[in-house]
């Protein structure tokens, strides 16, 4: 038998063993996603105002920009720390072509065209970025992209004719359309659900696709990867492309949520925020970043009153924050769903590792 | 010089695989120096010499992995000298590593899948492969072809040695290959893998030409119609594997010097 194959050759099929490429998609076999999503659907008949938004759709939002990182550095082997920098840079477009306070600055364009810009230009600026960072490996991977957003926020701290300095944009204008304020609590968690959801099945169904195979392929082996026919590079630039779309809609949905943005909102501290909440959370599978955003914006929000009650410094919540980073990268390099996926694995522990692969 | 390729094909029809003055320095070293070689379409040589003898870089400035220093490398008459690896492998052209360079972290079906998709359109395919994906059946006979359908659904990083070296071979083969380069293929393999891997060498299709660096000589001689002995970066014999084999010269420097 003949044992190269041209791809045009019609050929017979194989054996009926199930093939993880090609099993069904969306899995709709799993009771526990179920559980999730009718939750997150019903949520506002559960929660208030306050858990809606300050709770789950700041988690959401959050989790979606580490998303991003994560398609970066858990399929494409890339630690990008500029990913919330593009959301910021995104927020920052909406304010500038949309409506604010400042007359001065902001374009006054209608929404529904300050968003595709916004989103278009946060795009090219991350793929932009994404070009100088894919000609390093590693370590100059994260300098590089950690240089951009350390440039970015000096740059919006110092220019007063576009990001308005240190003061940002202020009542930044959000979508009313079709007699509805979009940004009343319950329509804006629906659209952030909306987004969340569709860049969290993008990615999942990316990962498995030619793009995201490859993707894998030149984290695992750059250079086998050029051997079989792949511009390594030209890869690496279109999932920075991808993930800075990713970014951008969050970016955008950061502004709505706070209808503001200033020099704040993409310090450095905040890019590192988003590499602890990928971490933590999980950079194996595309529910990682949302479990580290859960986890991150629970005890930002509630540890101050715990330290407080334990009688210490209540600004003192990132020192949590910290010592889970340390506990989980200690015990567990997977984050939370590597503890997850191997607590399961000793539940049932006859069934062995089979031939998962990710996503 | 007096090419084996000239003397195996009676014209100087067009050569697969045509290396001038090739040379390649790391700094004051020179790797290899003014190295030249025909190998017609179809034609299966072998490439022999010490560690050192710049066999393996040899392999990797005709991938286009190291840059030339000086020279041009030709394939099937196109010059590619200046080509990035990946416009090469487009071209035809495939190699194997000695160490294998696979992706642990993905199954052997998808492994090979990545292969023939490095090969054809829609590298960047945001779609899933269907169950009548071409490419798909494509990959799936390529592992059947190596052995290794009863772990196609395995992560490689599983795999034992033997099935890696398989499946190295099989990302050499997808698509449509013209000219292979198998950097020691043998490399670890036990007696009765190695029998396996000469019936795959010359079962491959007359039209598929290659080098094969090995150092077993038993593999080597089996599977090829000529060889090129490299010595120090220069090519220091070409002939017939009956004349290389008998050729005193060789013998002393390659069978006696201290050979593994």
């Amino acid at each position: 038998m003949s044992l190269t194959h041209d791809a045009r050759v019609p050929v017979r099929t194989a054996s009926g063993v199930q093939r993880p490429a090609l099993r069904g998609w969306p899995e709709i076999d799993n009771p526990a996603a179920w559980i999730v999503a009718i939750v997150l659907l019903i949520m506002p008949l559960i929660a208030n105002g306050f858990f809606l938004i300050e709770i789950f759709a700041t988690t959401l939002i959050l989790g979606t920009i580490a998303l991003s990182l994560m398609f970066l550095a858990g399929y494409g082997g890339m630690v990008s720390l500029m990913q919330l920098t593009v959301a910021g840079f995104a927020a920052y477009m909406v304010a500038v072509f949309g409506t604010s306070d400042n007359a001065n600055i902001s374009l006054g364009w209608p929404w529904w065209l300050a968003v595709p810009m916004a989103l278009a230009l946060a795009t090219a600026f991350g793929s932009l970025g994404g070009a100088l960072a894919v000609r390093t490996e590693g370590i100059y991977t994260i300098m590089i992209t950690l240089a951009i957003g350390a440039a970015f926020y000096y740059f919006t701290n110092q220019n007063w004719a576009i990001f308005n300095g240190h003061t940002g944009i202020n009542n930044v204008g959000t979508p009313r359309f079709w007699g509805v304020n979009w940004r009343a609590d319950i329509p804006f968690y629906y659209i952030v659900l909306g987004v969340a959801a569709l860049c969290y099945f993008a990615v999942e169904y990316i990962s498995r696709a030619p793009f995201g195979l490859a993707l894998q392929g030149v984290r695992d082996n750059p250079r086998r990867m050029a051997a079989l026919g792949f511009n390594v590079n030209a890869h690496r630039v279109a999932a920075y492309a991808f993930a800075s779309f990713v970014a951008a809609l969050a970016g955008v949905l950061q502004v709505w949520n706070y209808r503001q943005i200033s020099p704040g909102s993409v310090s450095v501290g905040a890019c590192i925020d988003i590499l602890i909440i990928a971490i933590v959370g999980g950079i194996t599978r595309p529910i990682g970043p949302y479990i580290g955003a859960l986890i991150f914006v629970l005890l930002r929000t509630f540890a101050l009153d715990f330290l407080v009650k334990i009688g210490l410094d209540g600004n003192r919540f990132r020192l949590l924050i910290g010592l889970g980073f340390l506990a989980i990268v200690f015990w567990s390099s997977d984050g939370v769903i590597g503890l997850w996926q191997r607590w399961r694995e000793r539940l049932s522990t006859p069934r062995s590792s089979g031939g998962r692969g990710h996503g | 010089m007096d090419s084996v390729a000239h003397r195996l094909s009676a014209v100087g029809a067009g050569a697969a695989l045509e290396l001038r003055g090739v040379t390649r320095l790391f700094g004051a070293l020179a790797a290899l120096t003014d190295v030249t070689i025909t190998v017609r379409p179809g034609e299966r040589r072998a490439v022999l010499g010490s560690n050192g003898a710049g066999k393996t870089t040899l392999f990797n400035c005709i991938t286009g992995d190291f840059p030339l220093s000086s020279g041009t490398i030709r394939f099937f008459g196109e010059d590619i000298t200046h080509f990035p690896p990946y416009e090469r492998i487009r071209r035809g052209l495939r190699r194997t590593y000695q160490i294998s360079a696979l992706f642990p972290g993905l199954t052997v079906q998808d492994n090979v899948y990545l292969a023939c998709r490095g090969v054809s359109r829609g590298r960047f395919s945001l779609l899933r492969p269907g169950q009548n994906d071409a490419l798909m059946h494509a990959a799936e006979n390529l592992v059947q072809a190596v052995h290794l359908t009863n772990v196609r659904d395995q992560r490689v990083a599983e795999l034992a040695h033997g099935q890696q070296r398989q499946l190295e071979i099989a990302l050499a083969l997808a698509g449509a290959p013209r000219f292979v380069l198998f950097d020691e293929p043998a490399a670890g393999l036990s007696p009765a893998e190695r029998l396996e891997l000469i019936e795959i060498l010359t079962s491959l299709p007359a039209h598929i030409g290659y080098i094969i660096i090995e150092h077993d000589m038993d593999v080597a001689l089996r599977v090829v119609e000529s060889v090129t002995m490299m010595h120090n970066g220069r090519i220091f014999k070409e002939g017939l594997p009956q004349e290389i084999q008998s050729d005193p010269e060789v013998q002393e420097l390659y069978l006696g010097g201290g050979h593994e």
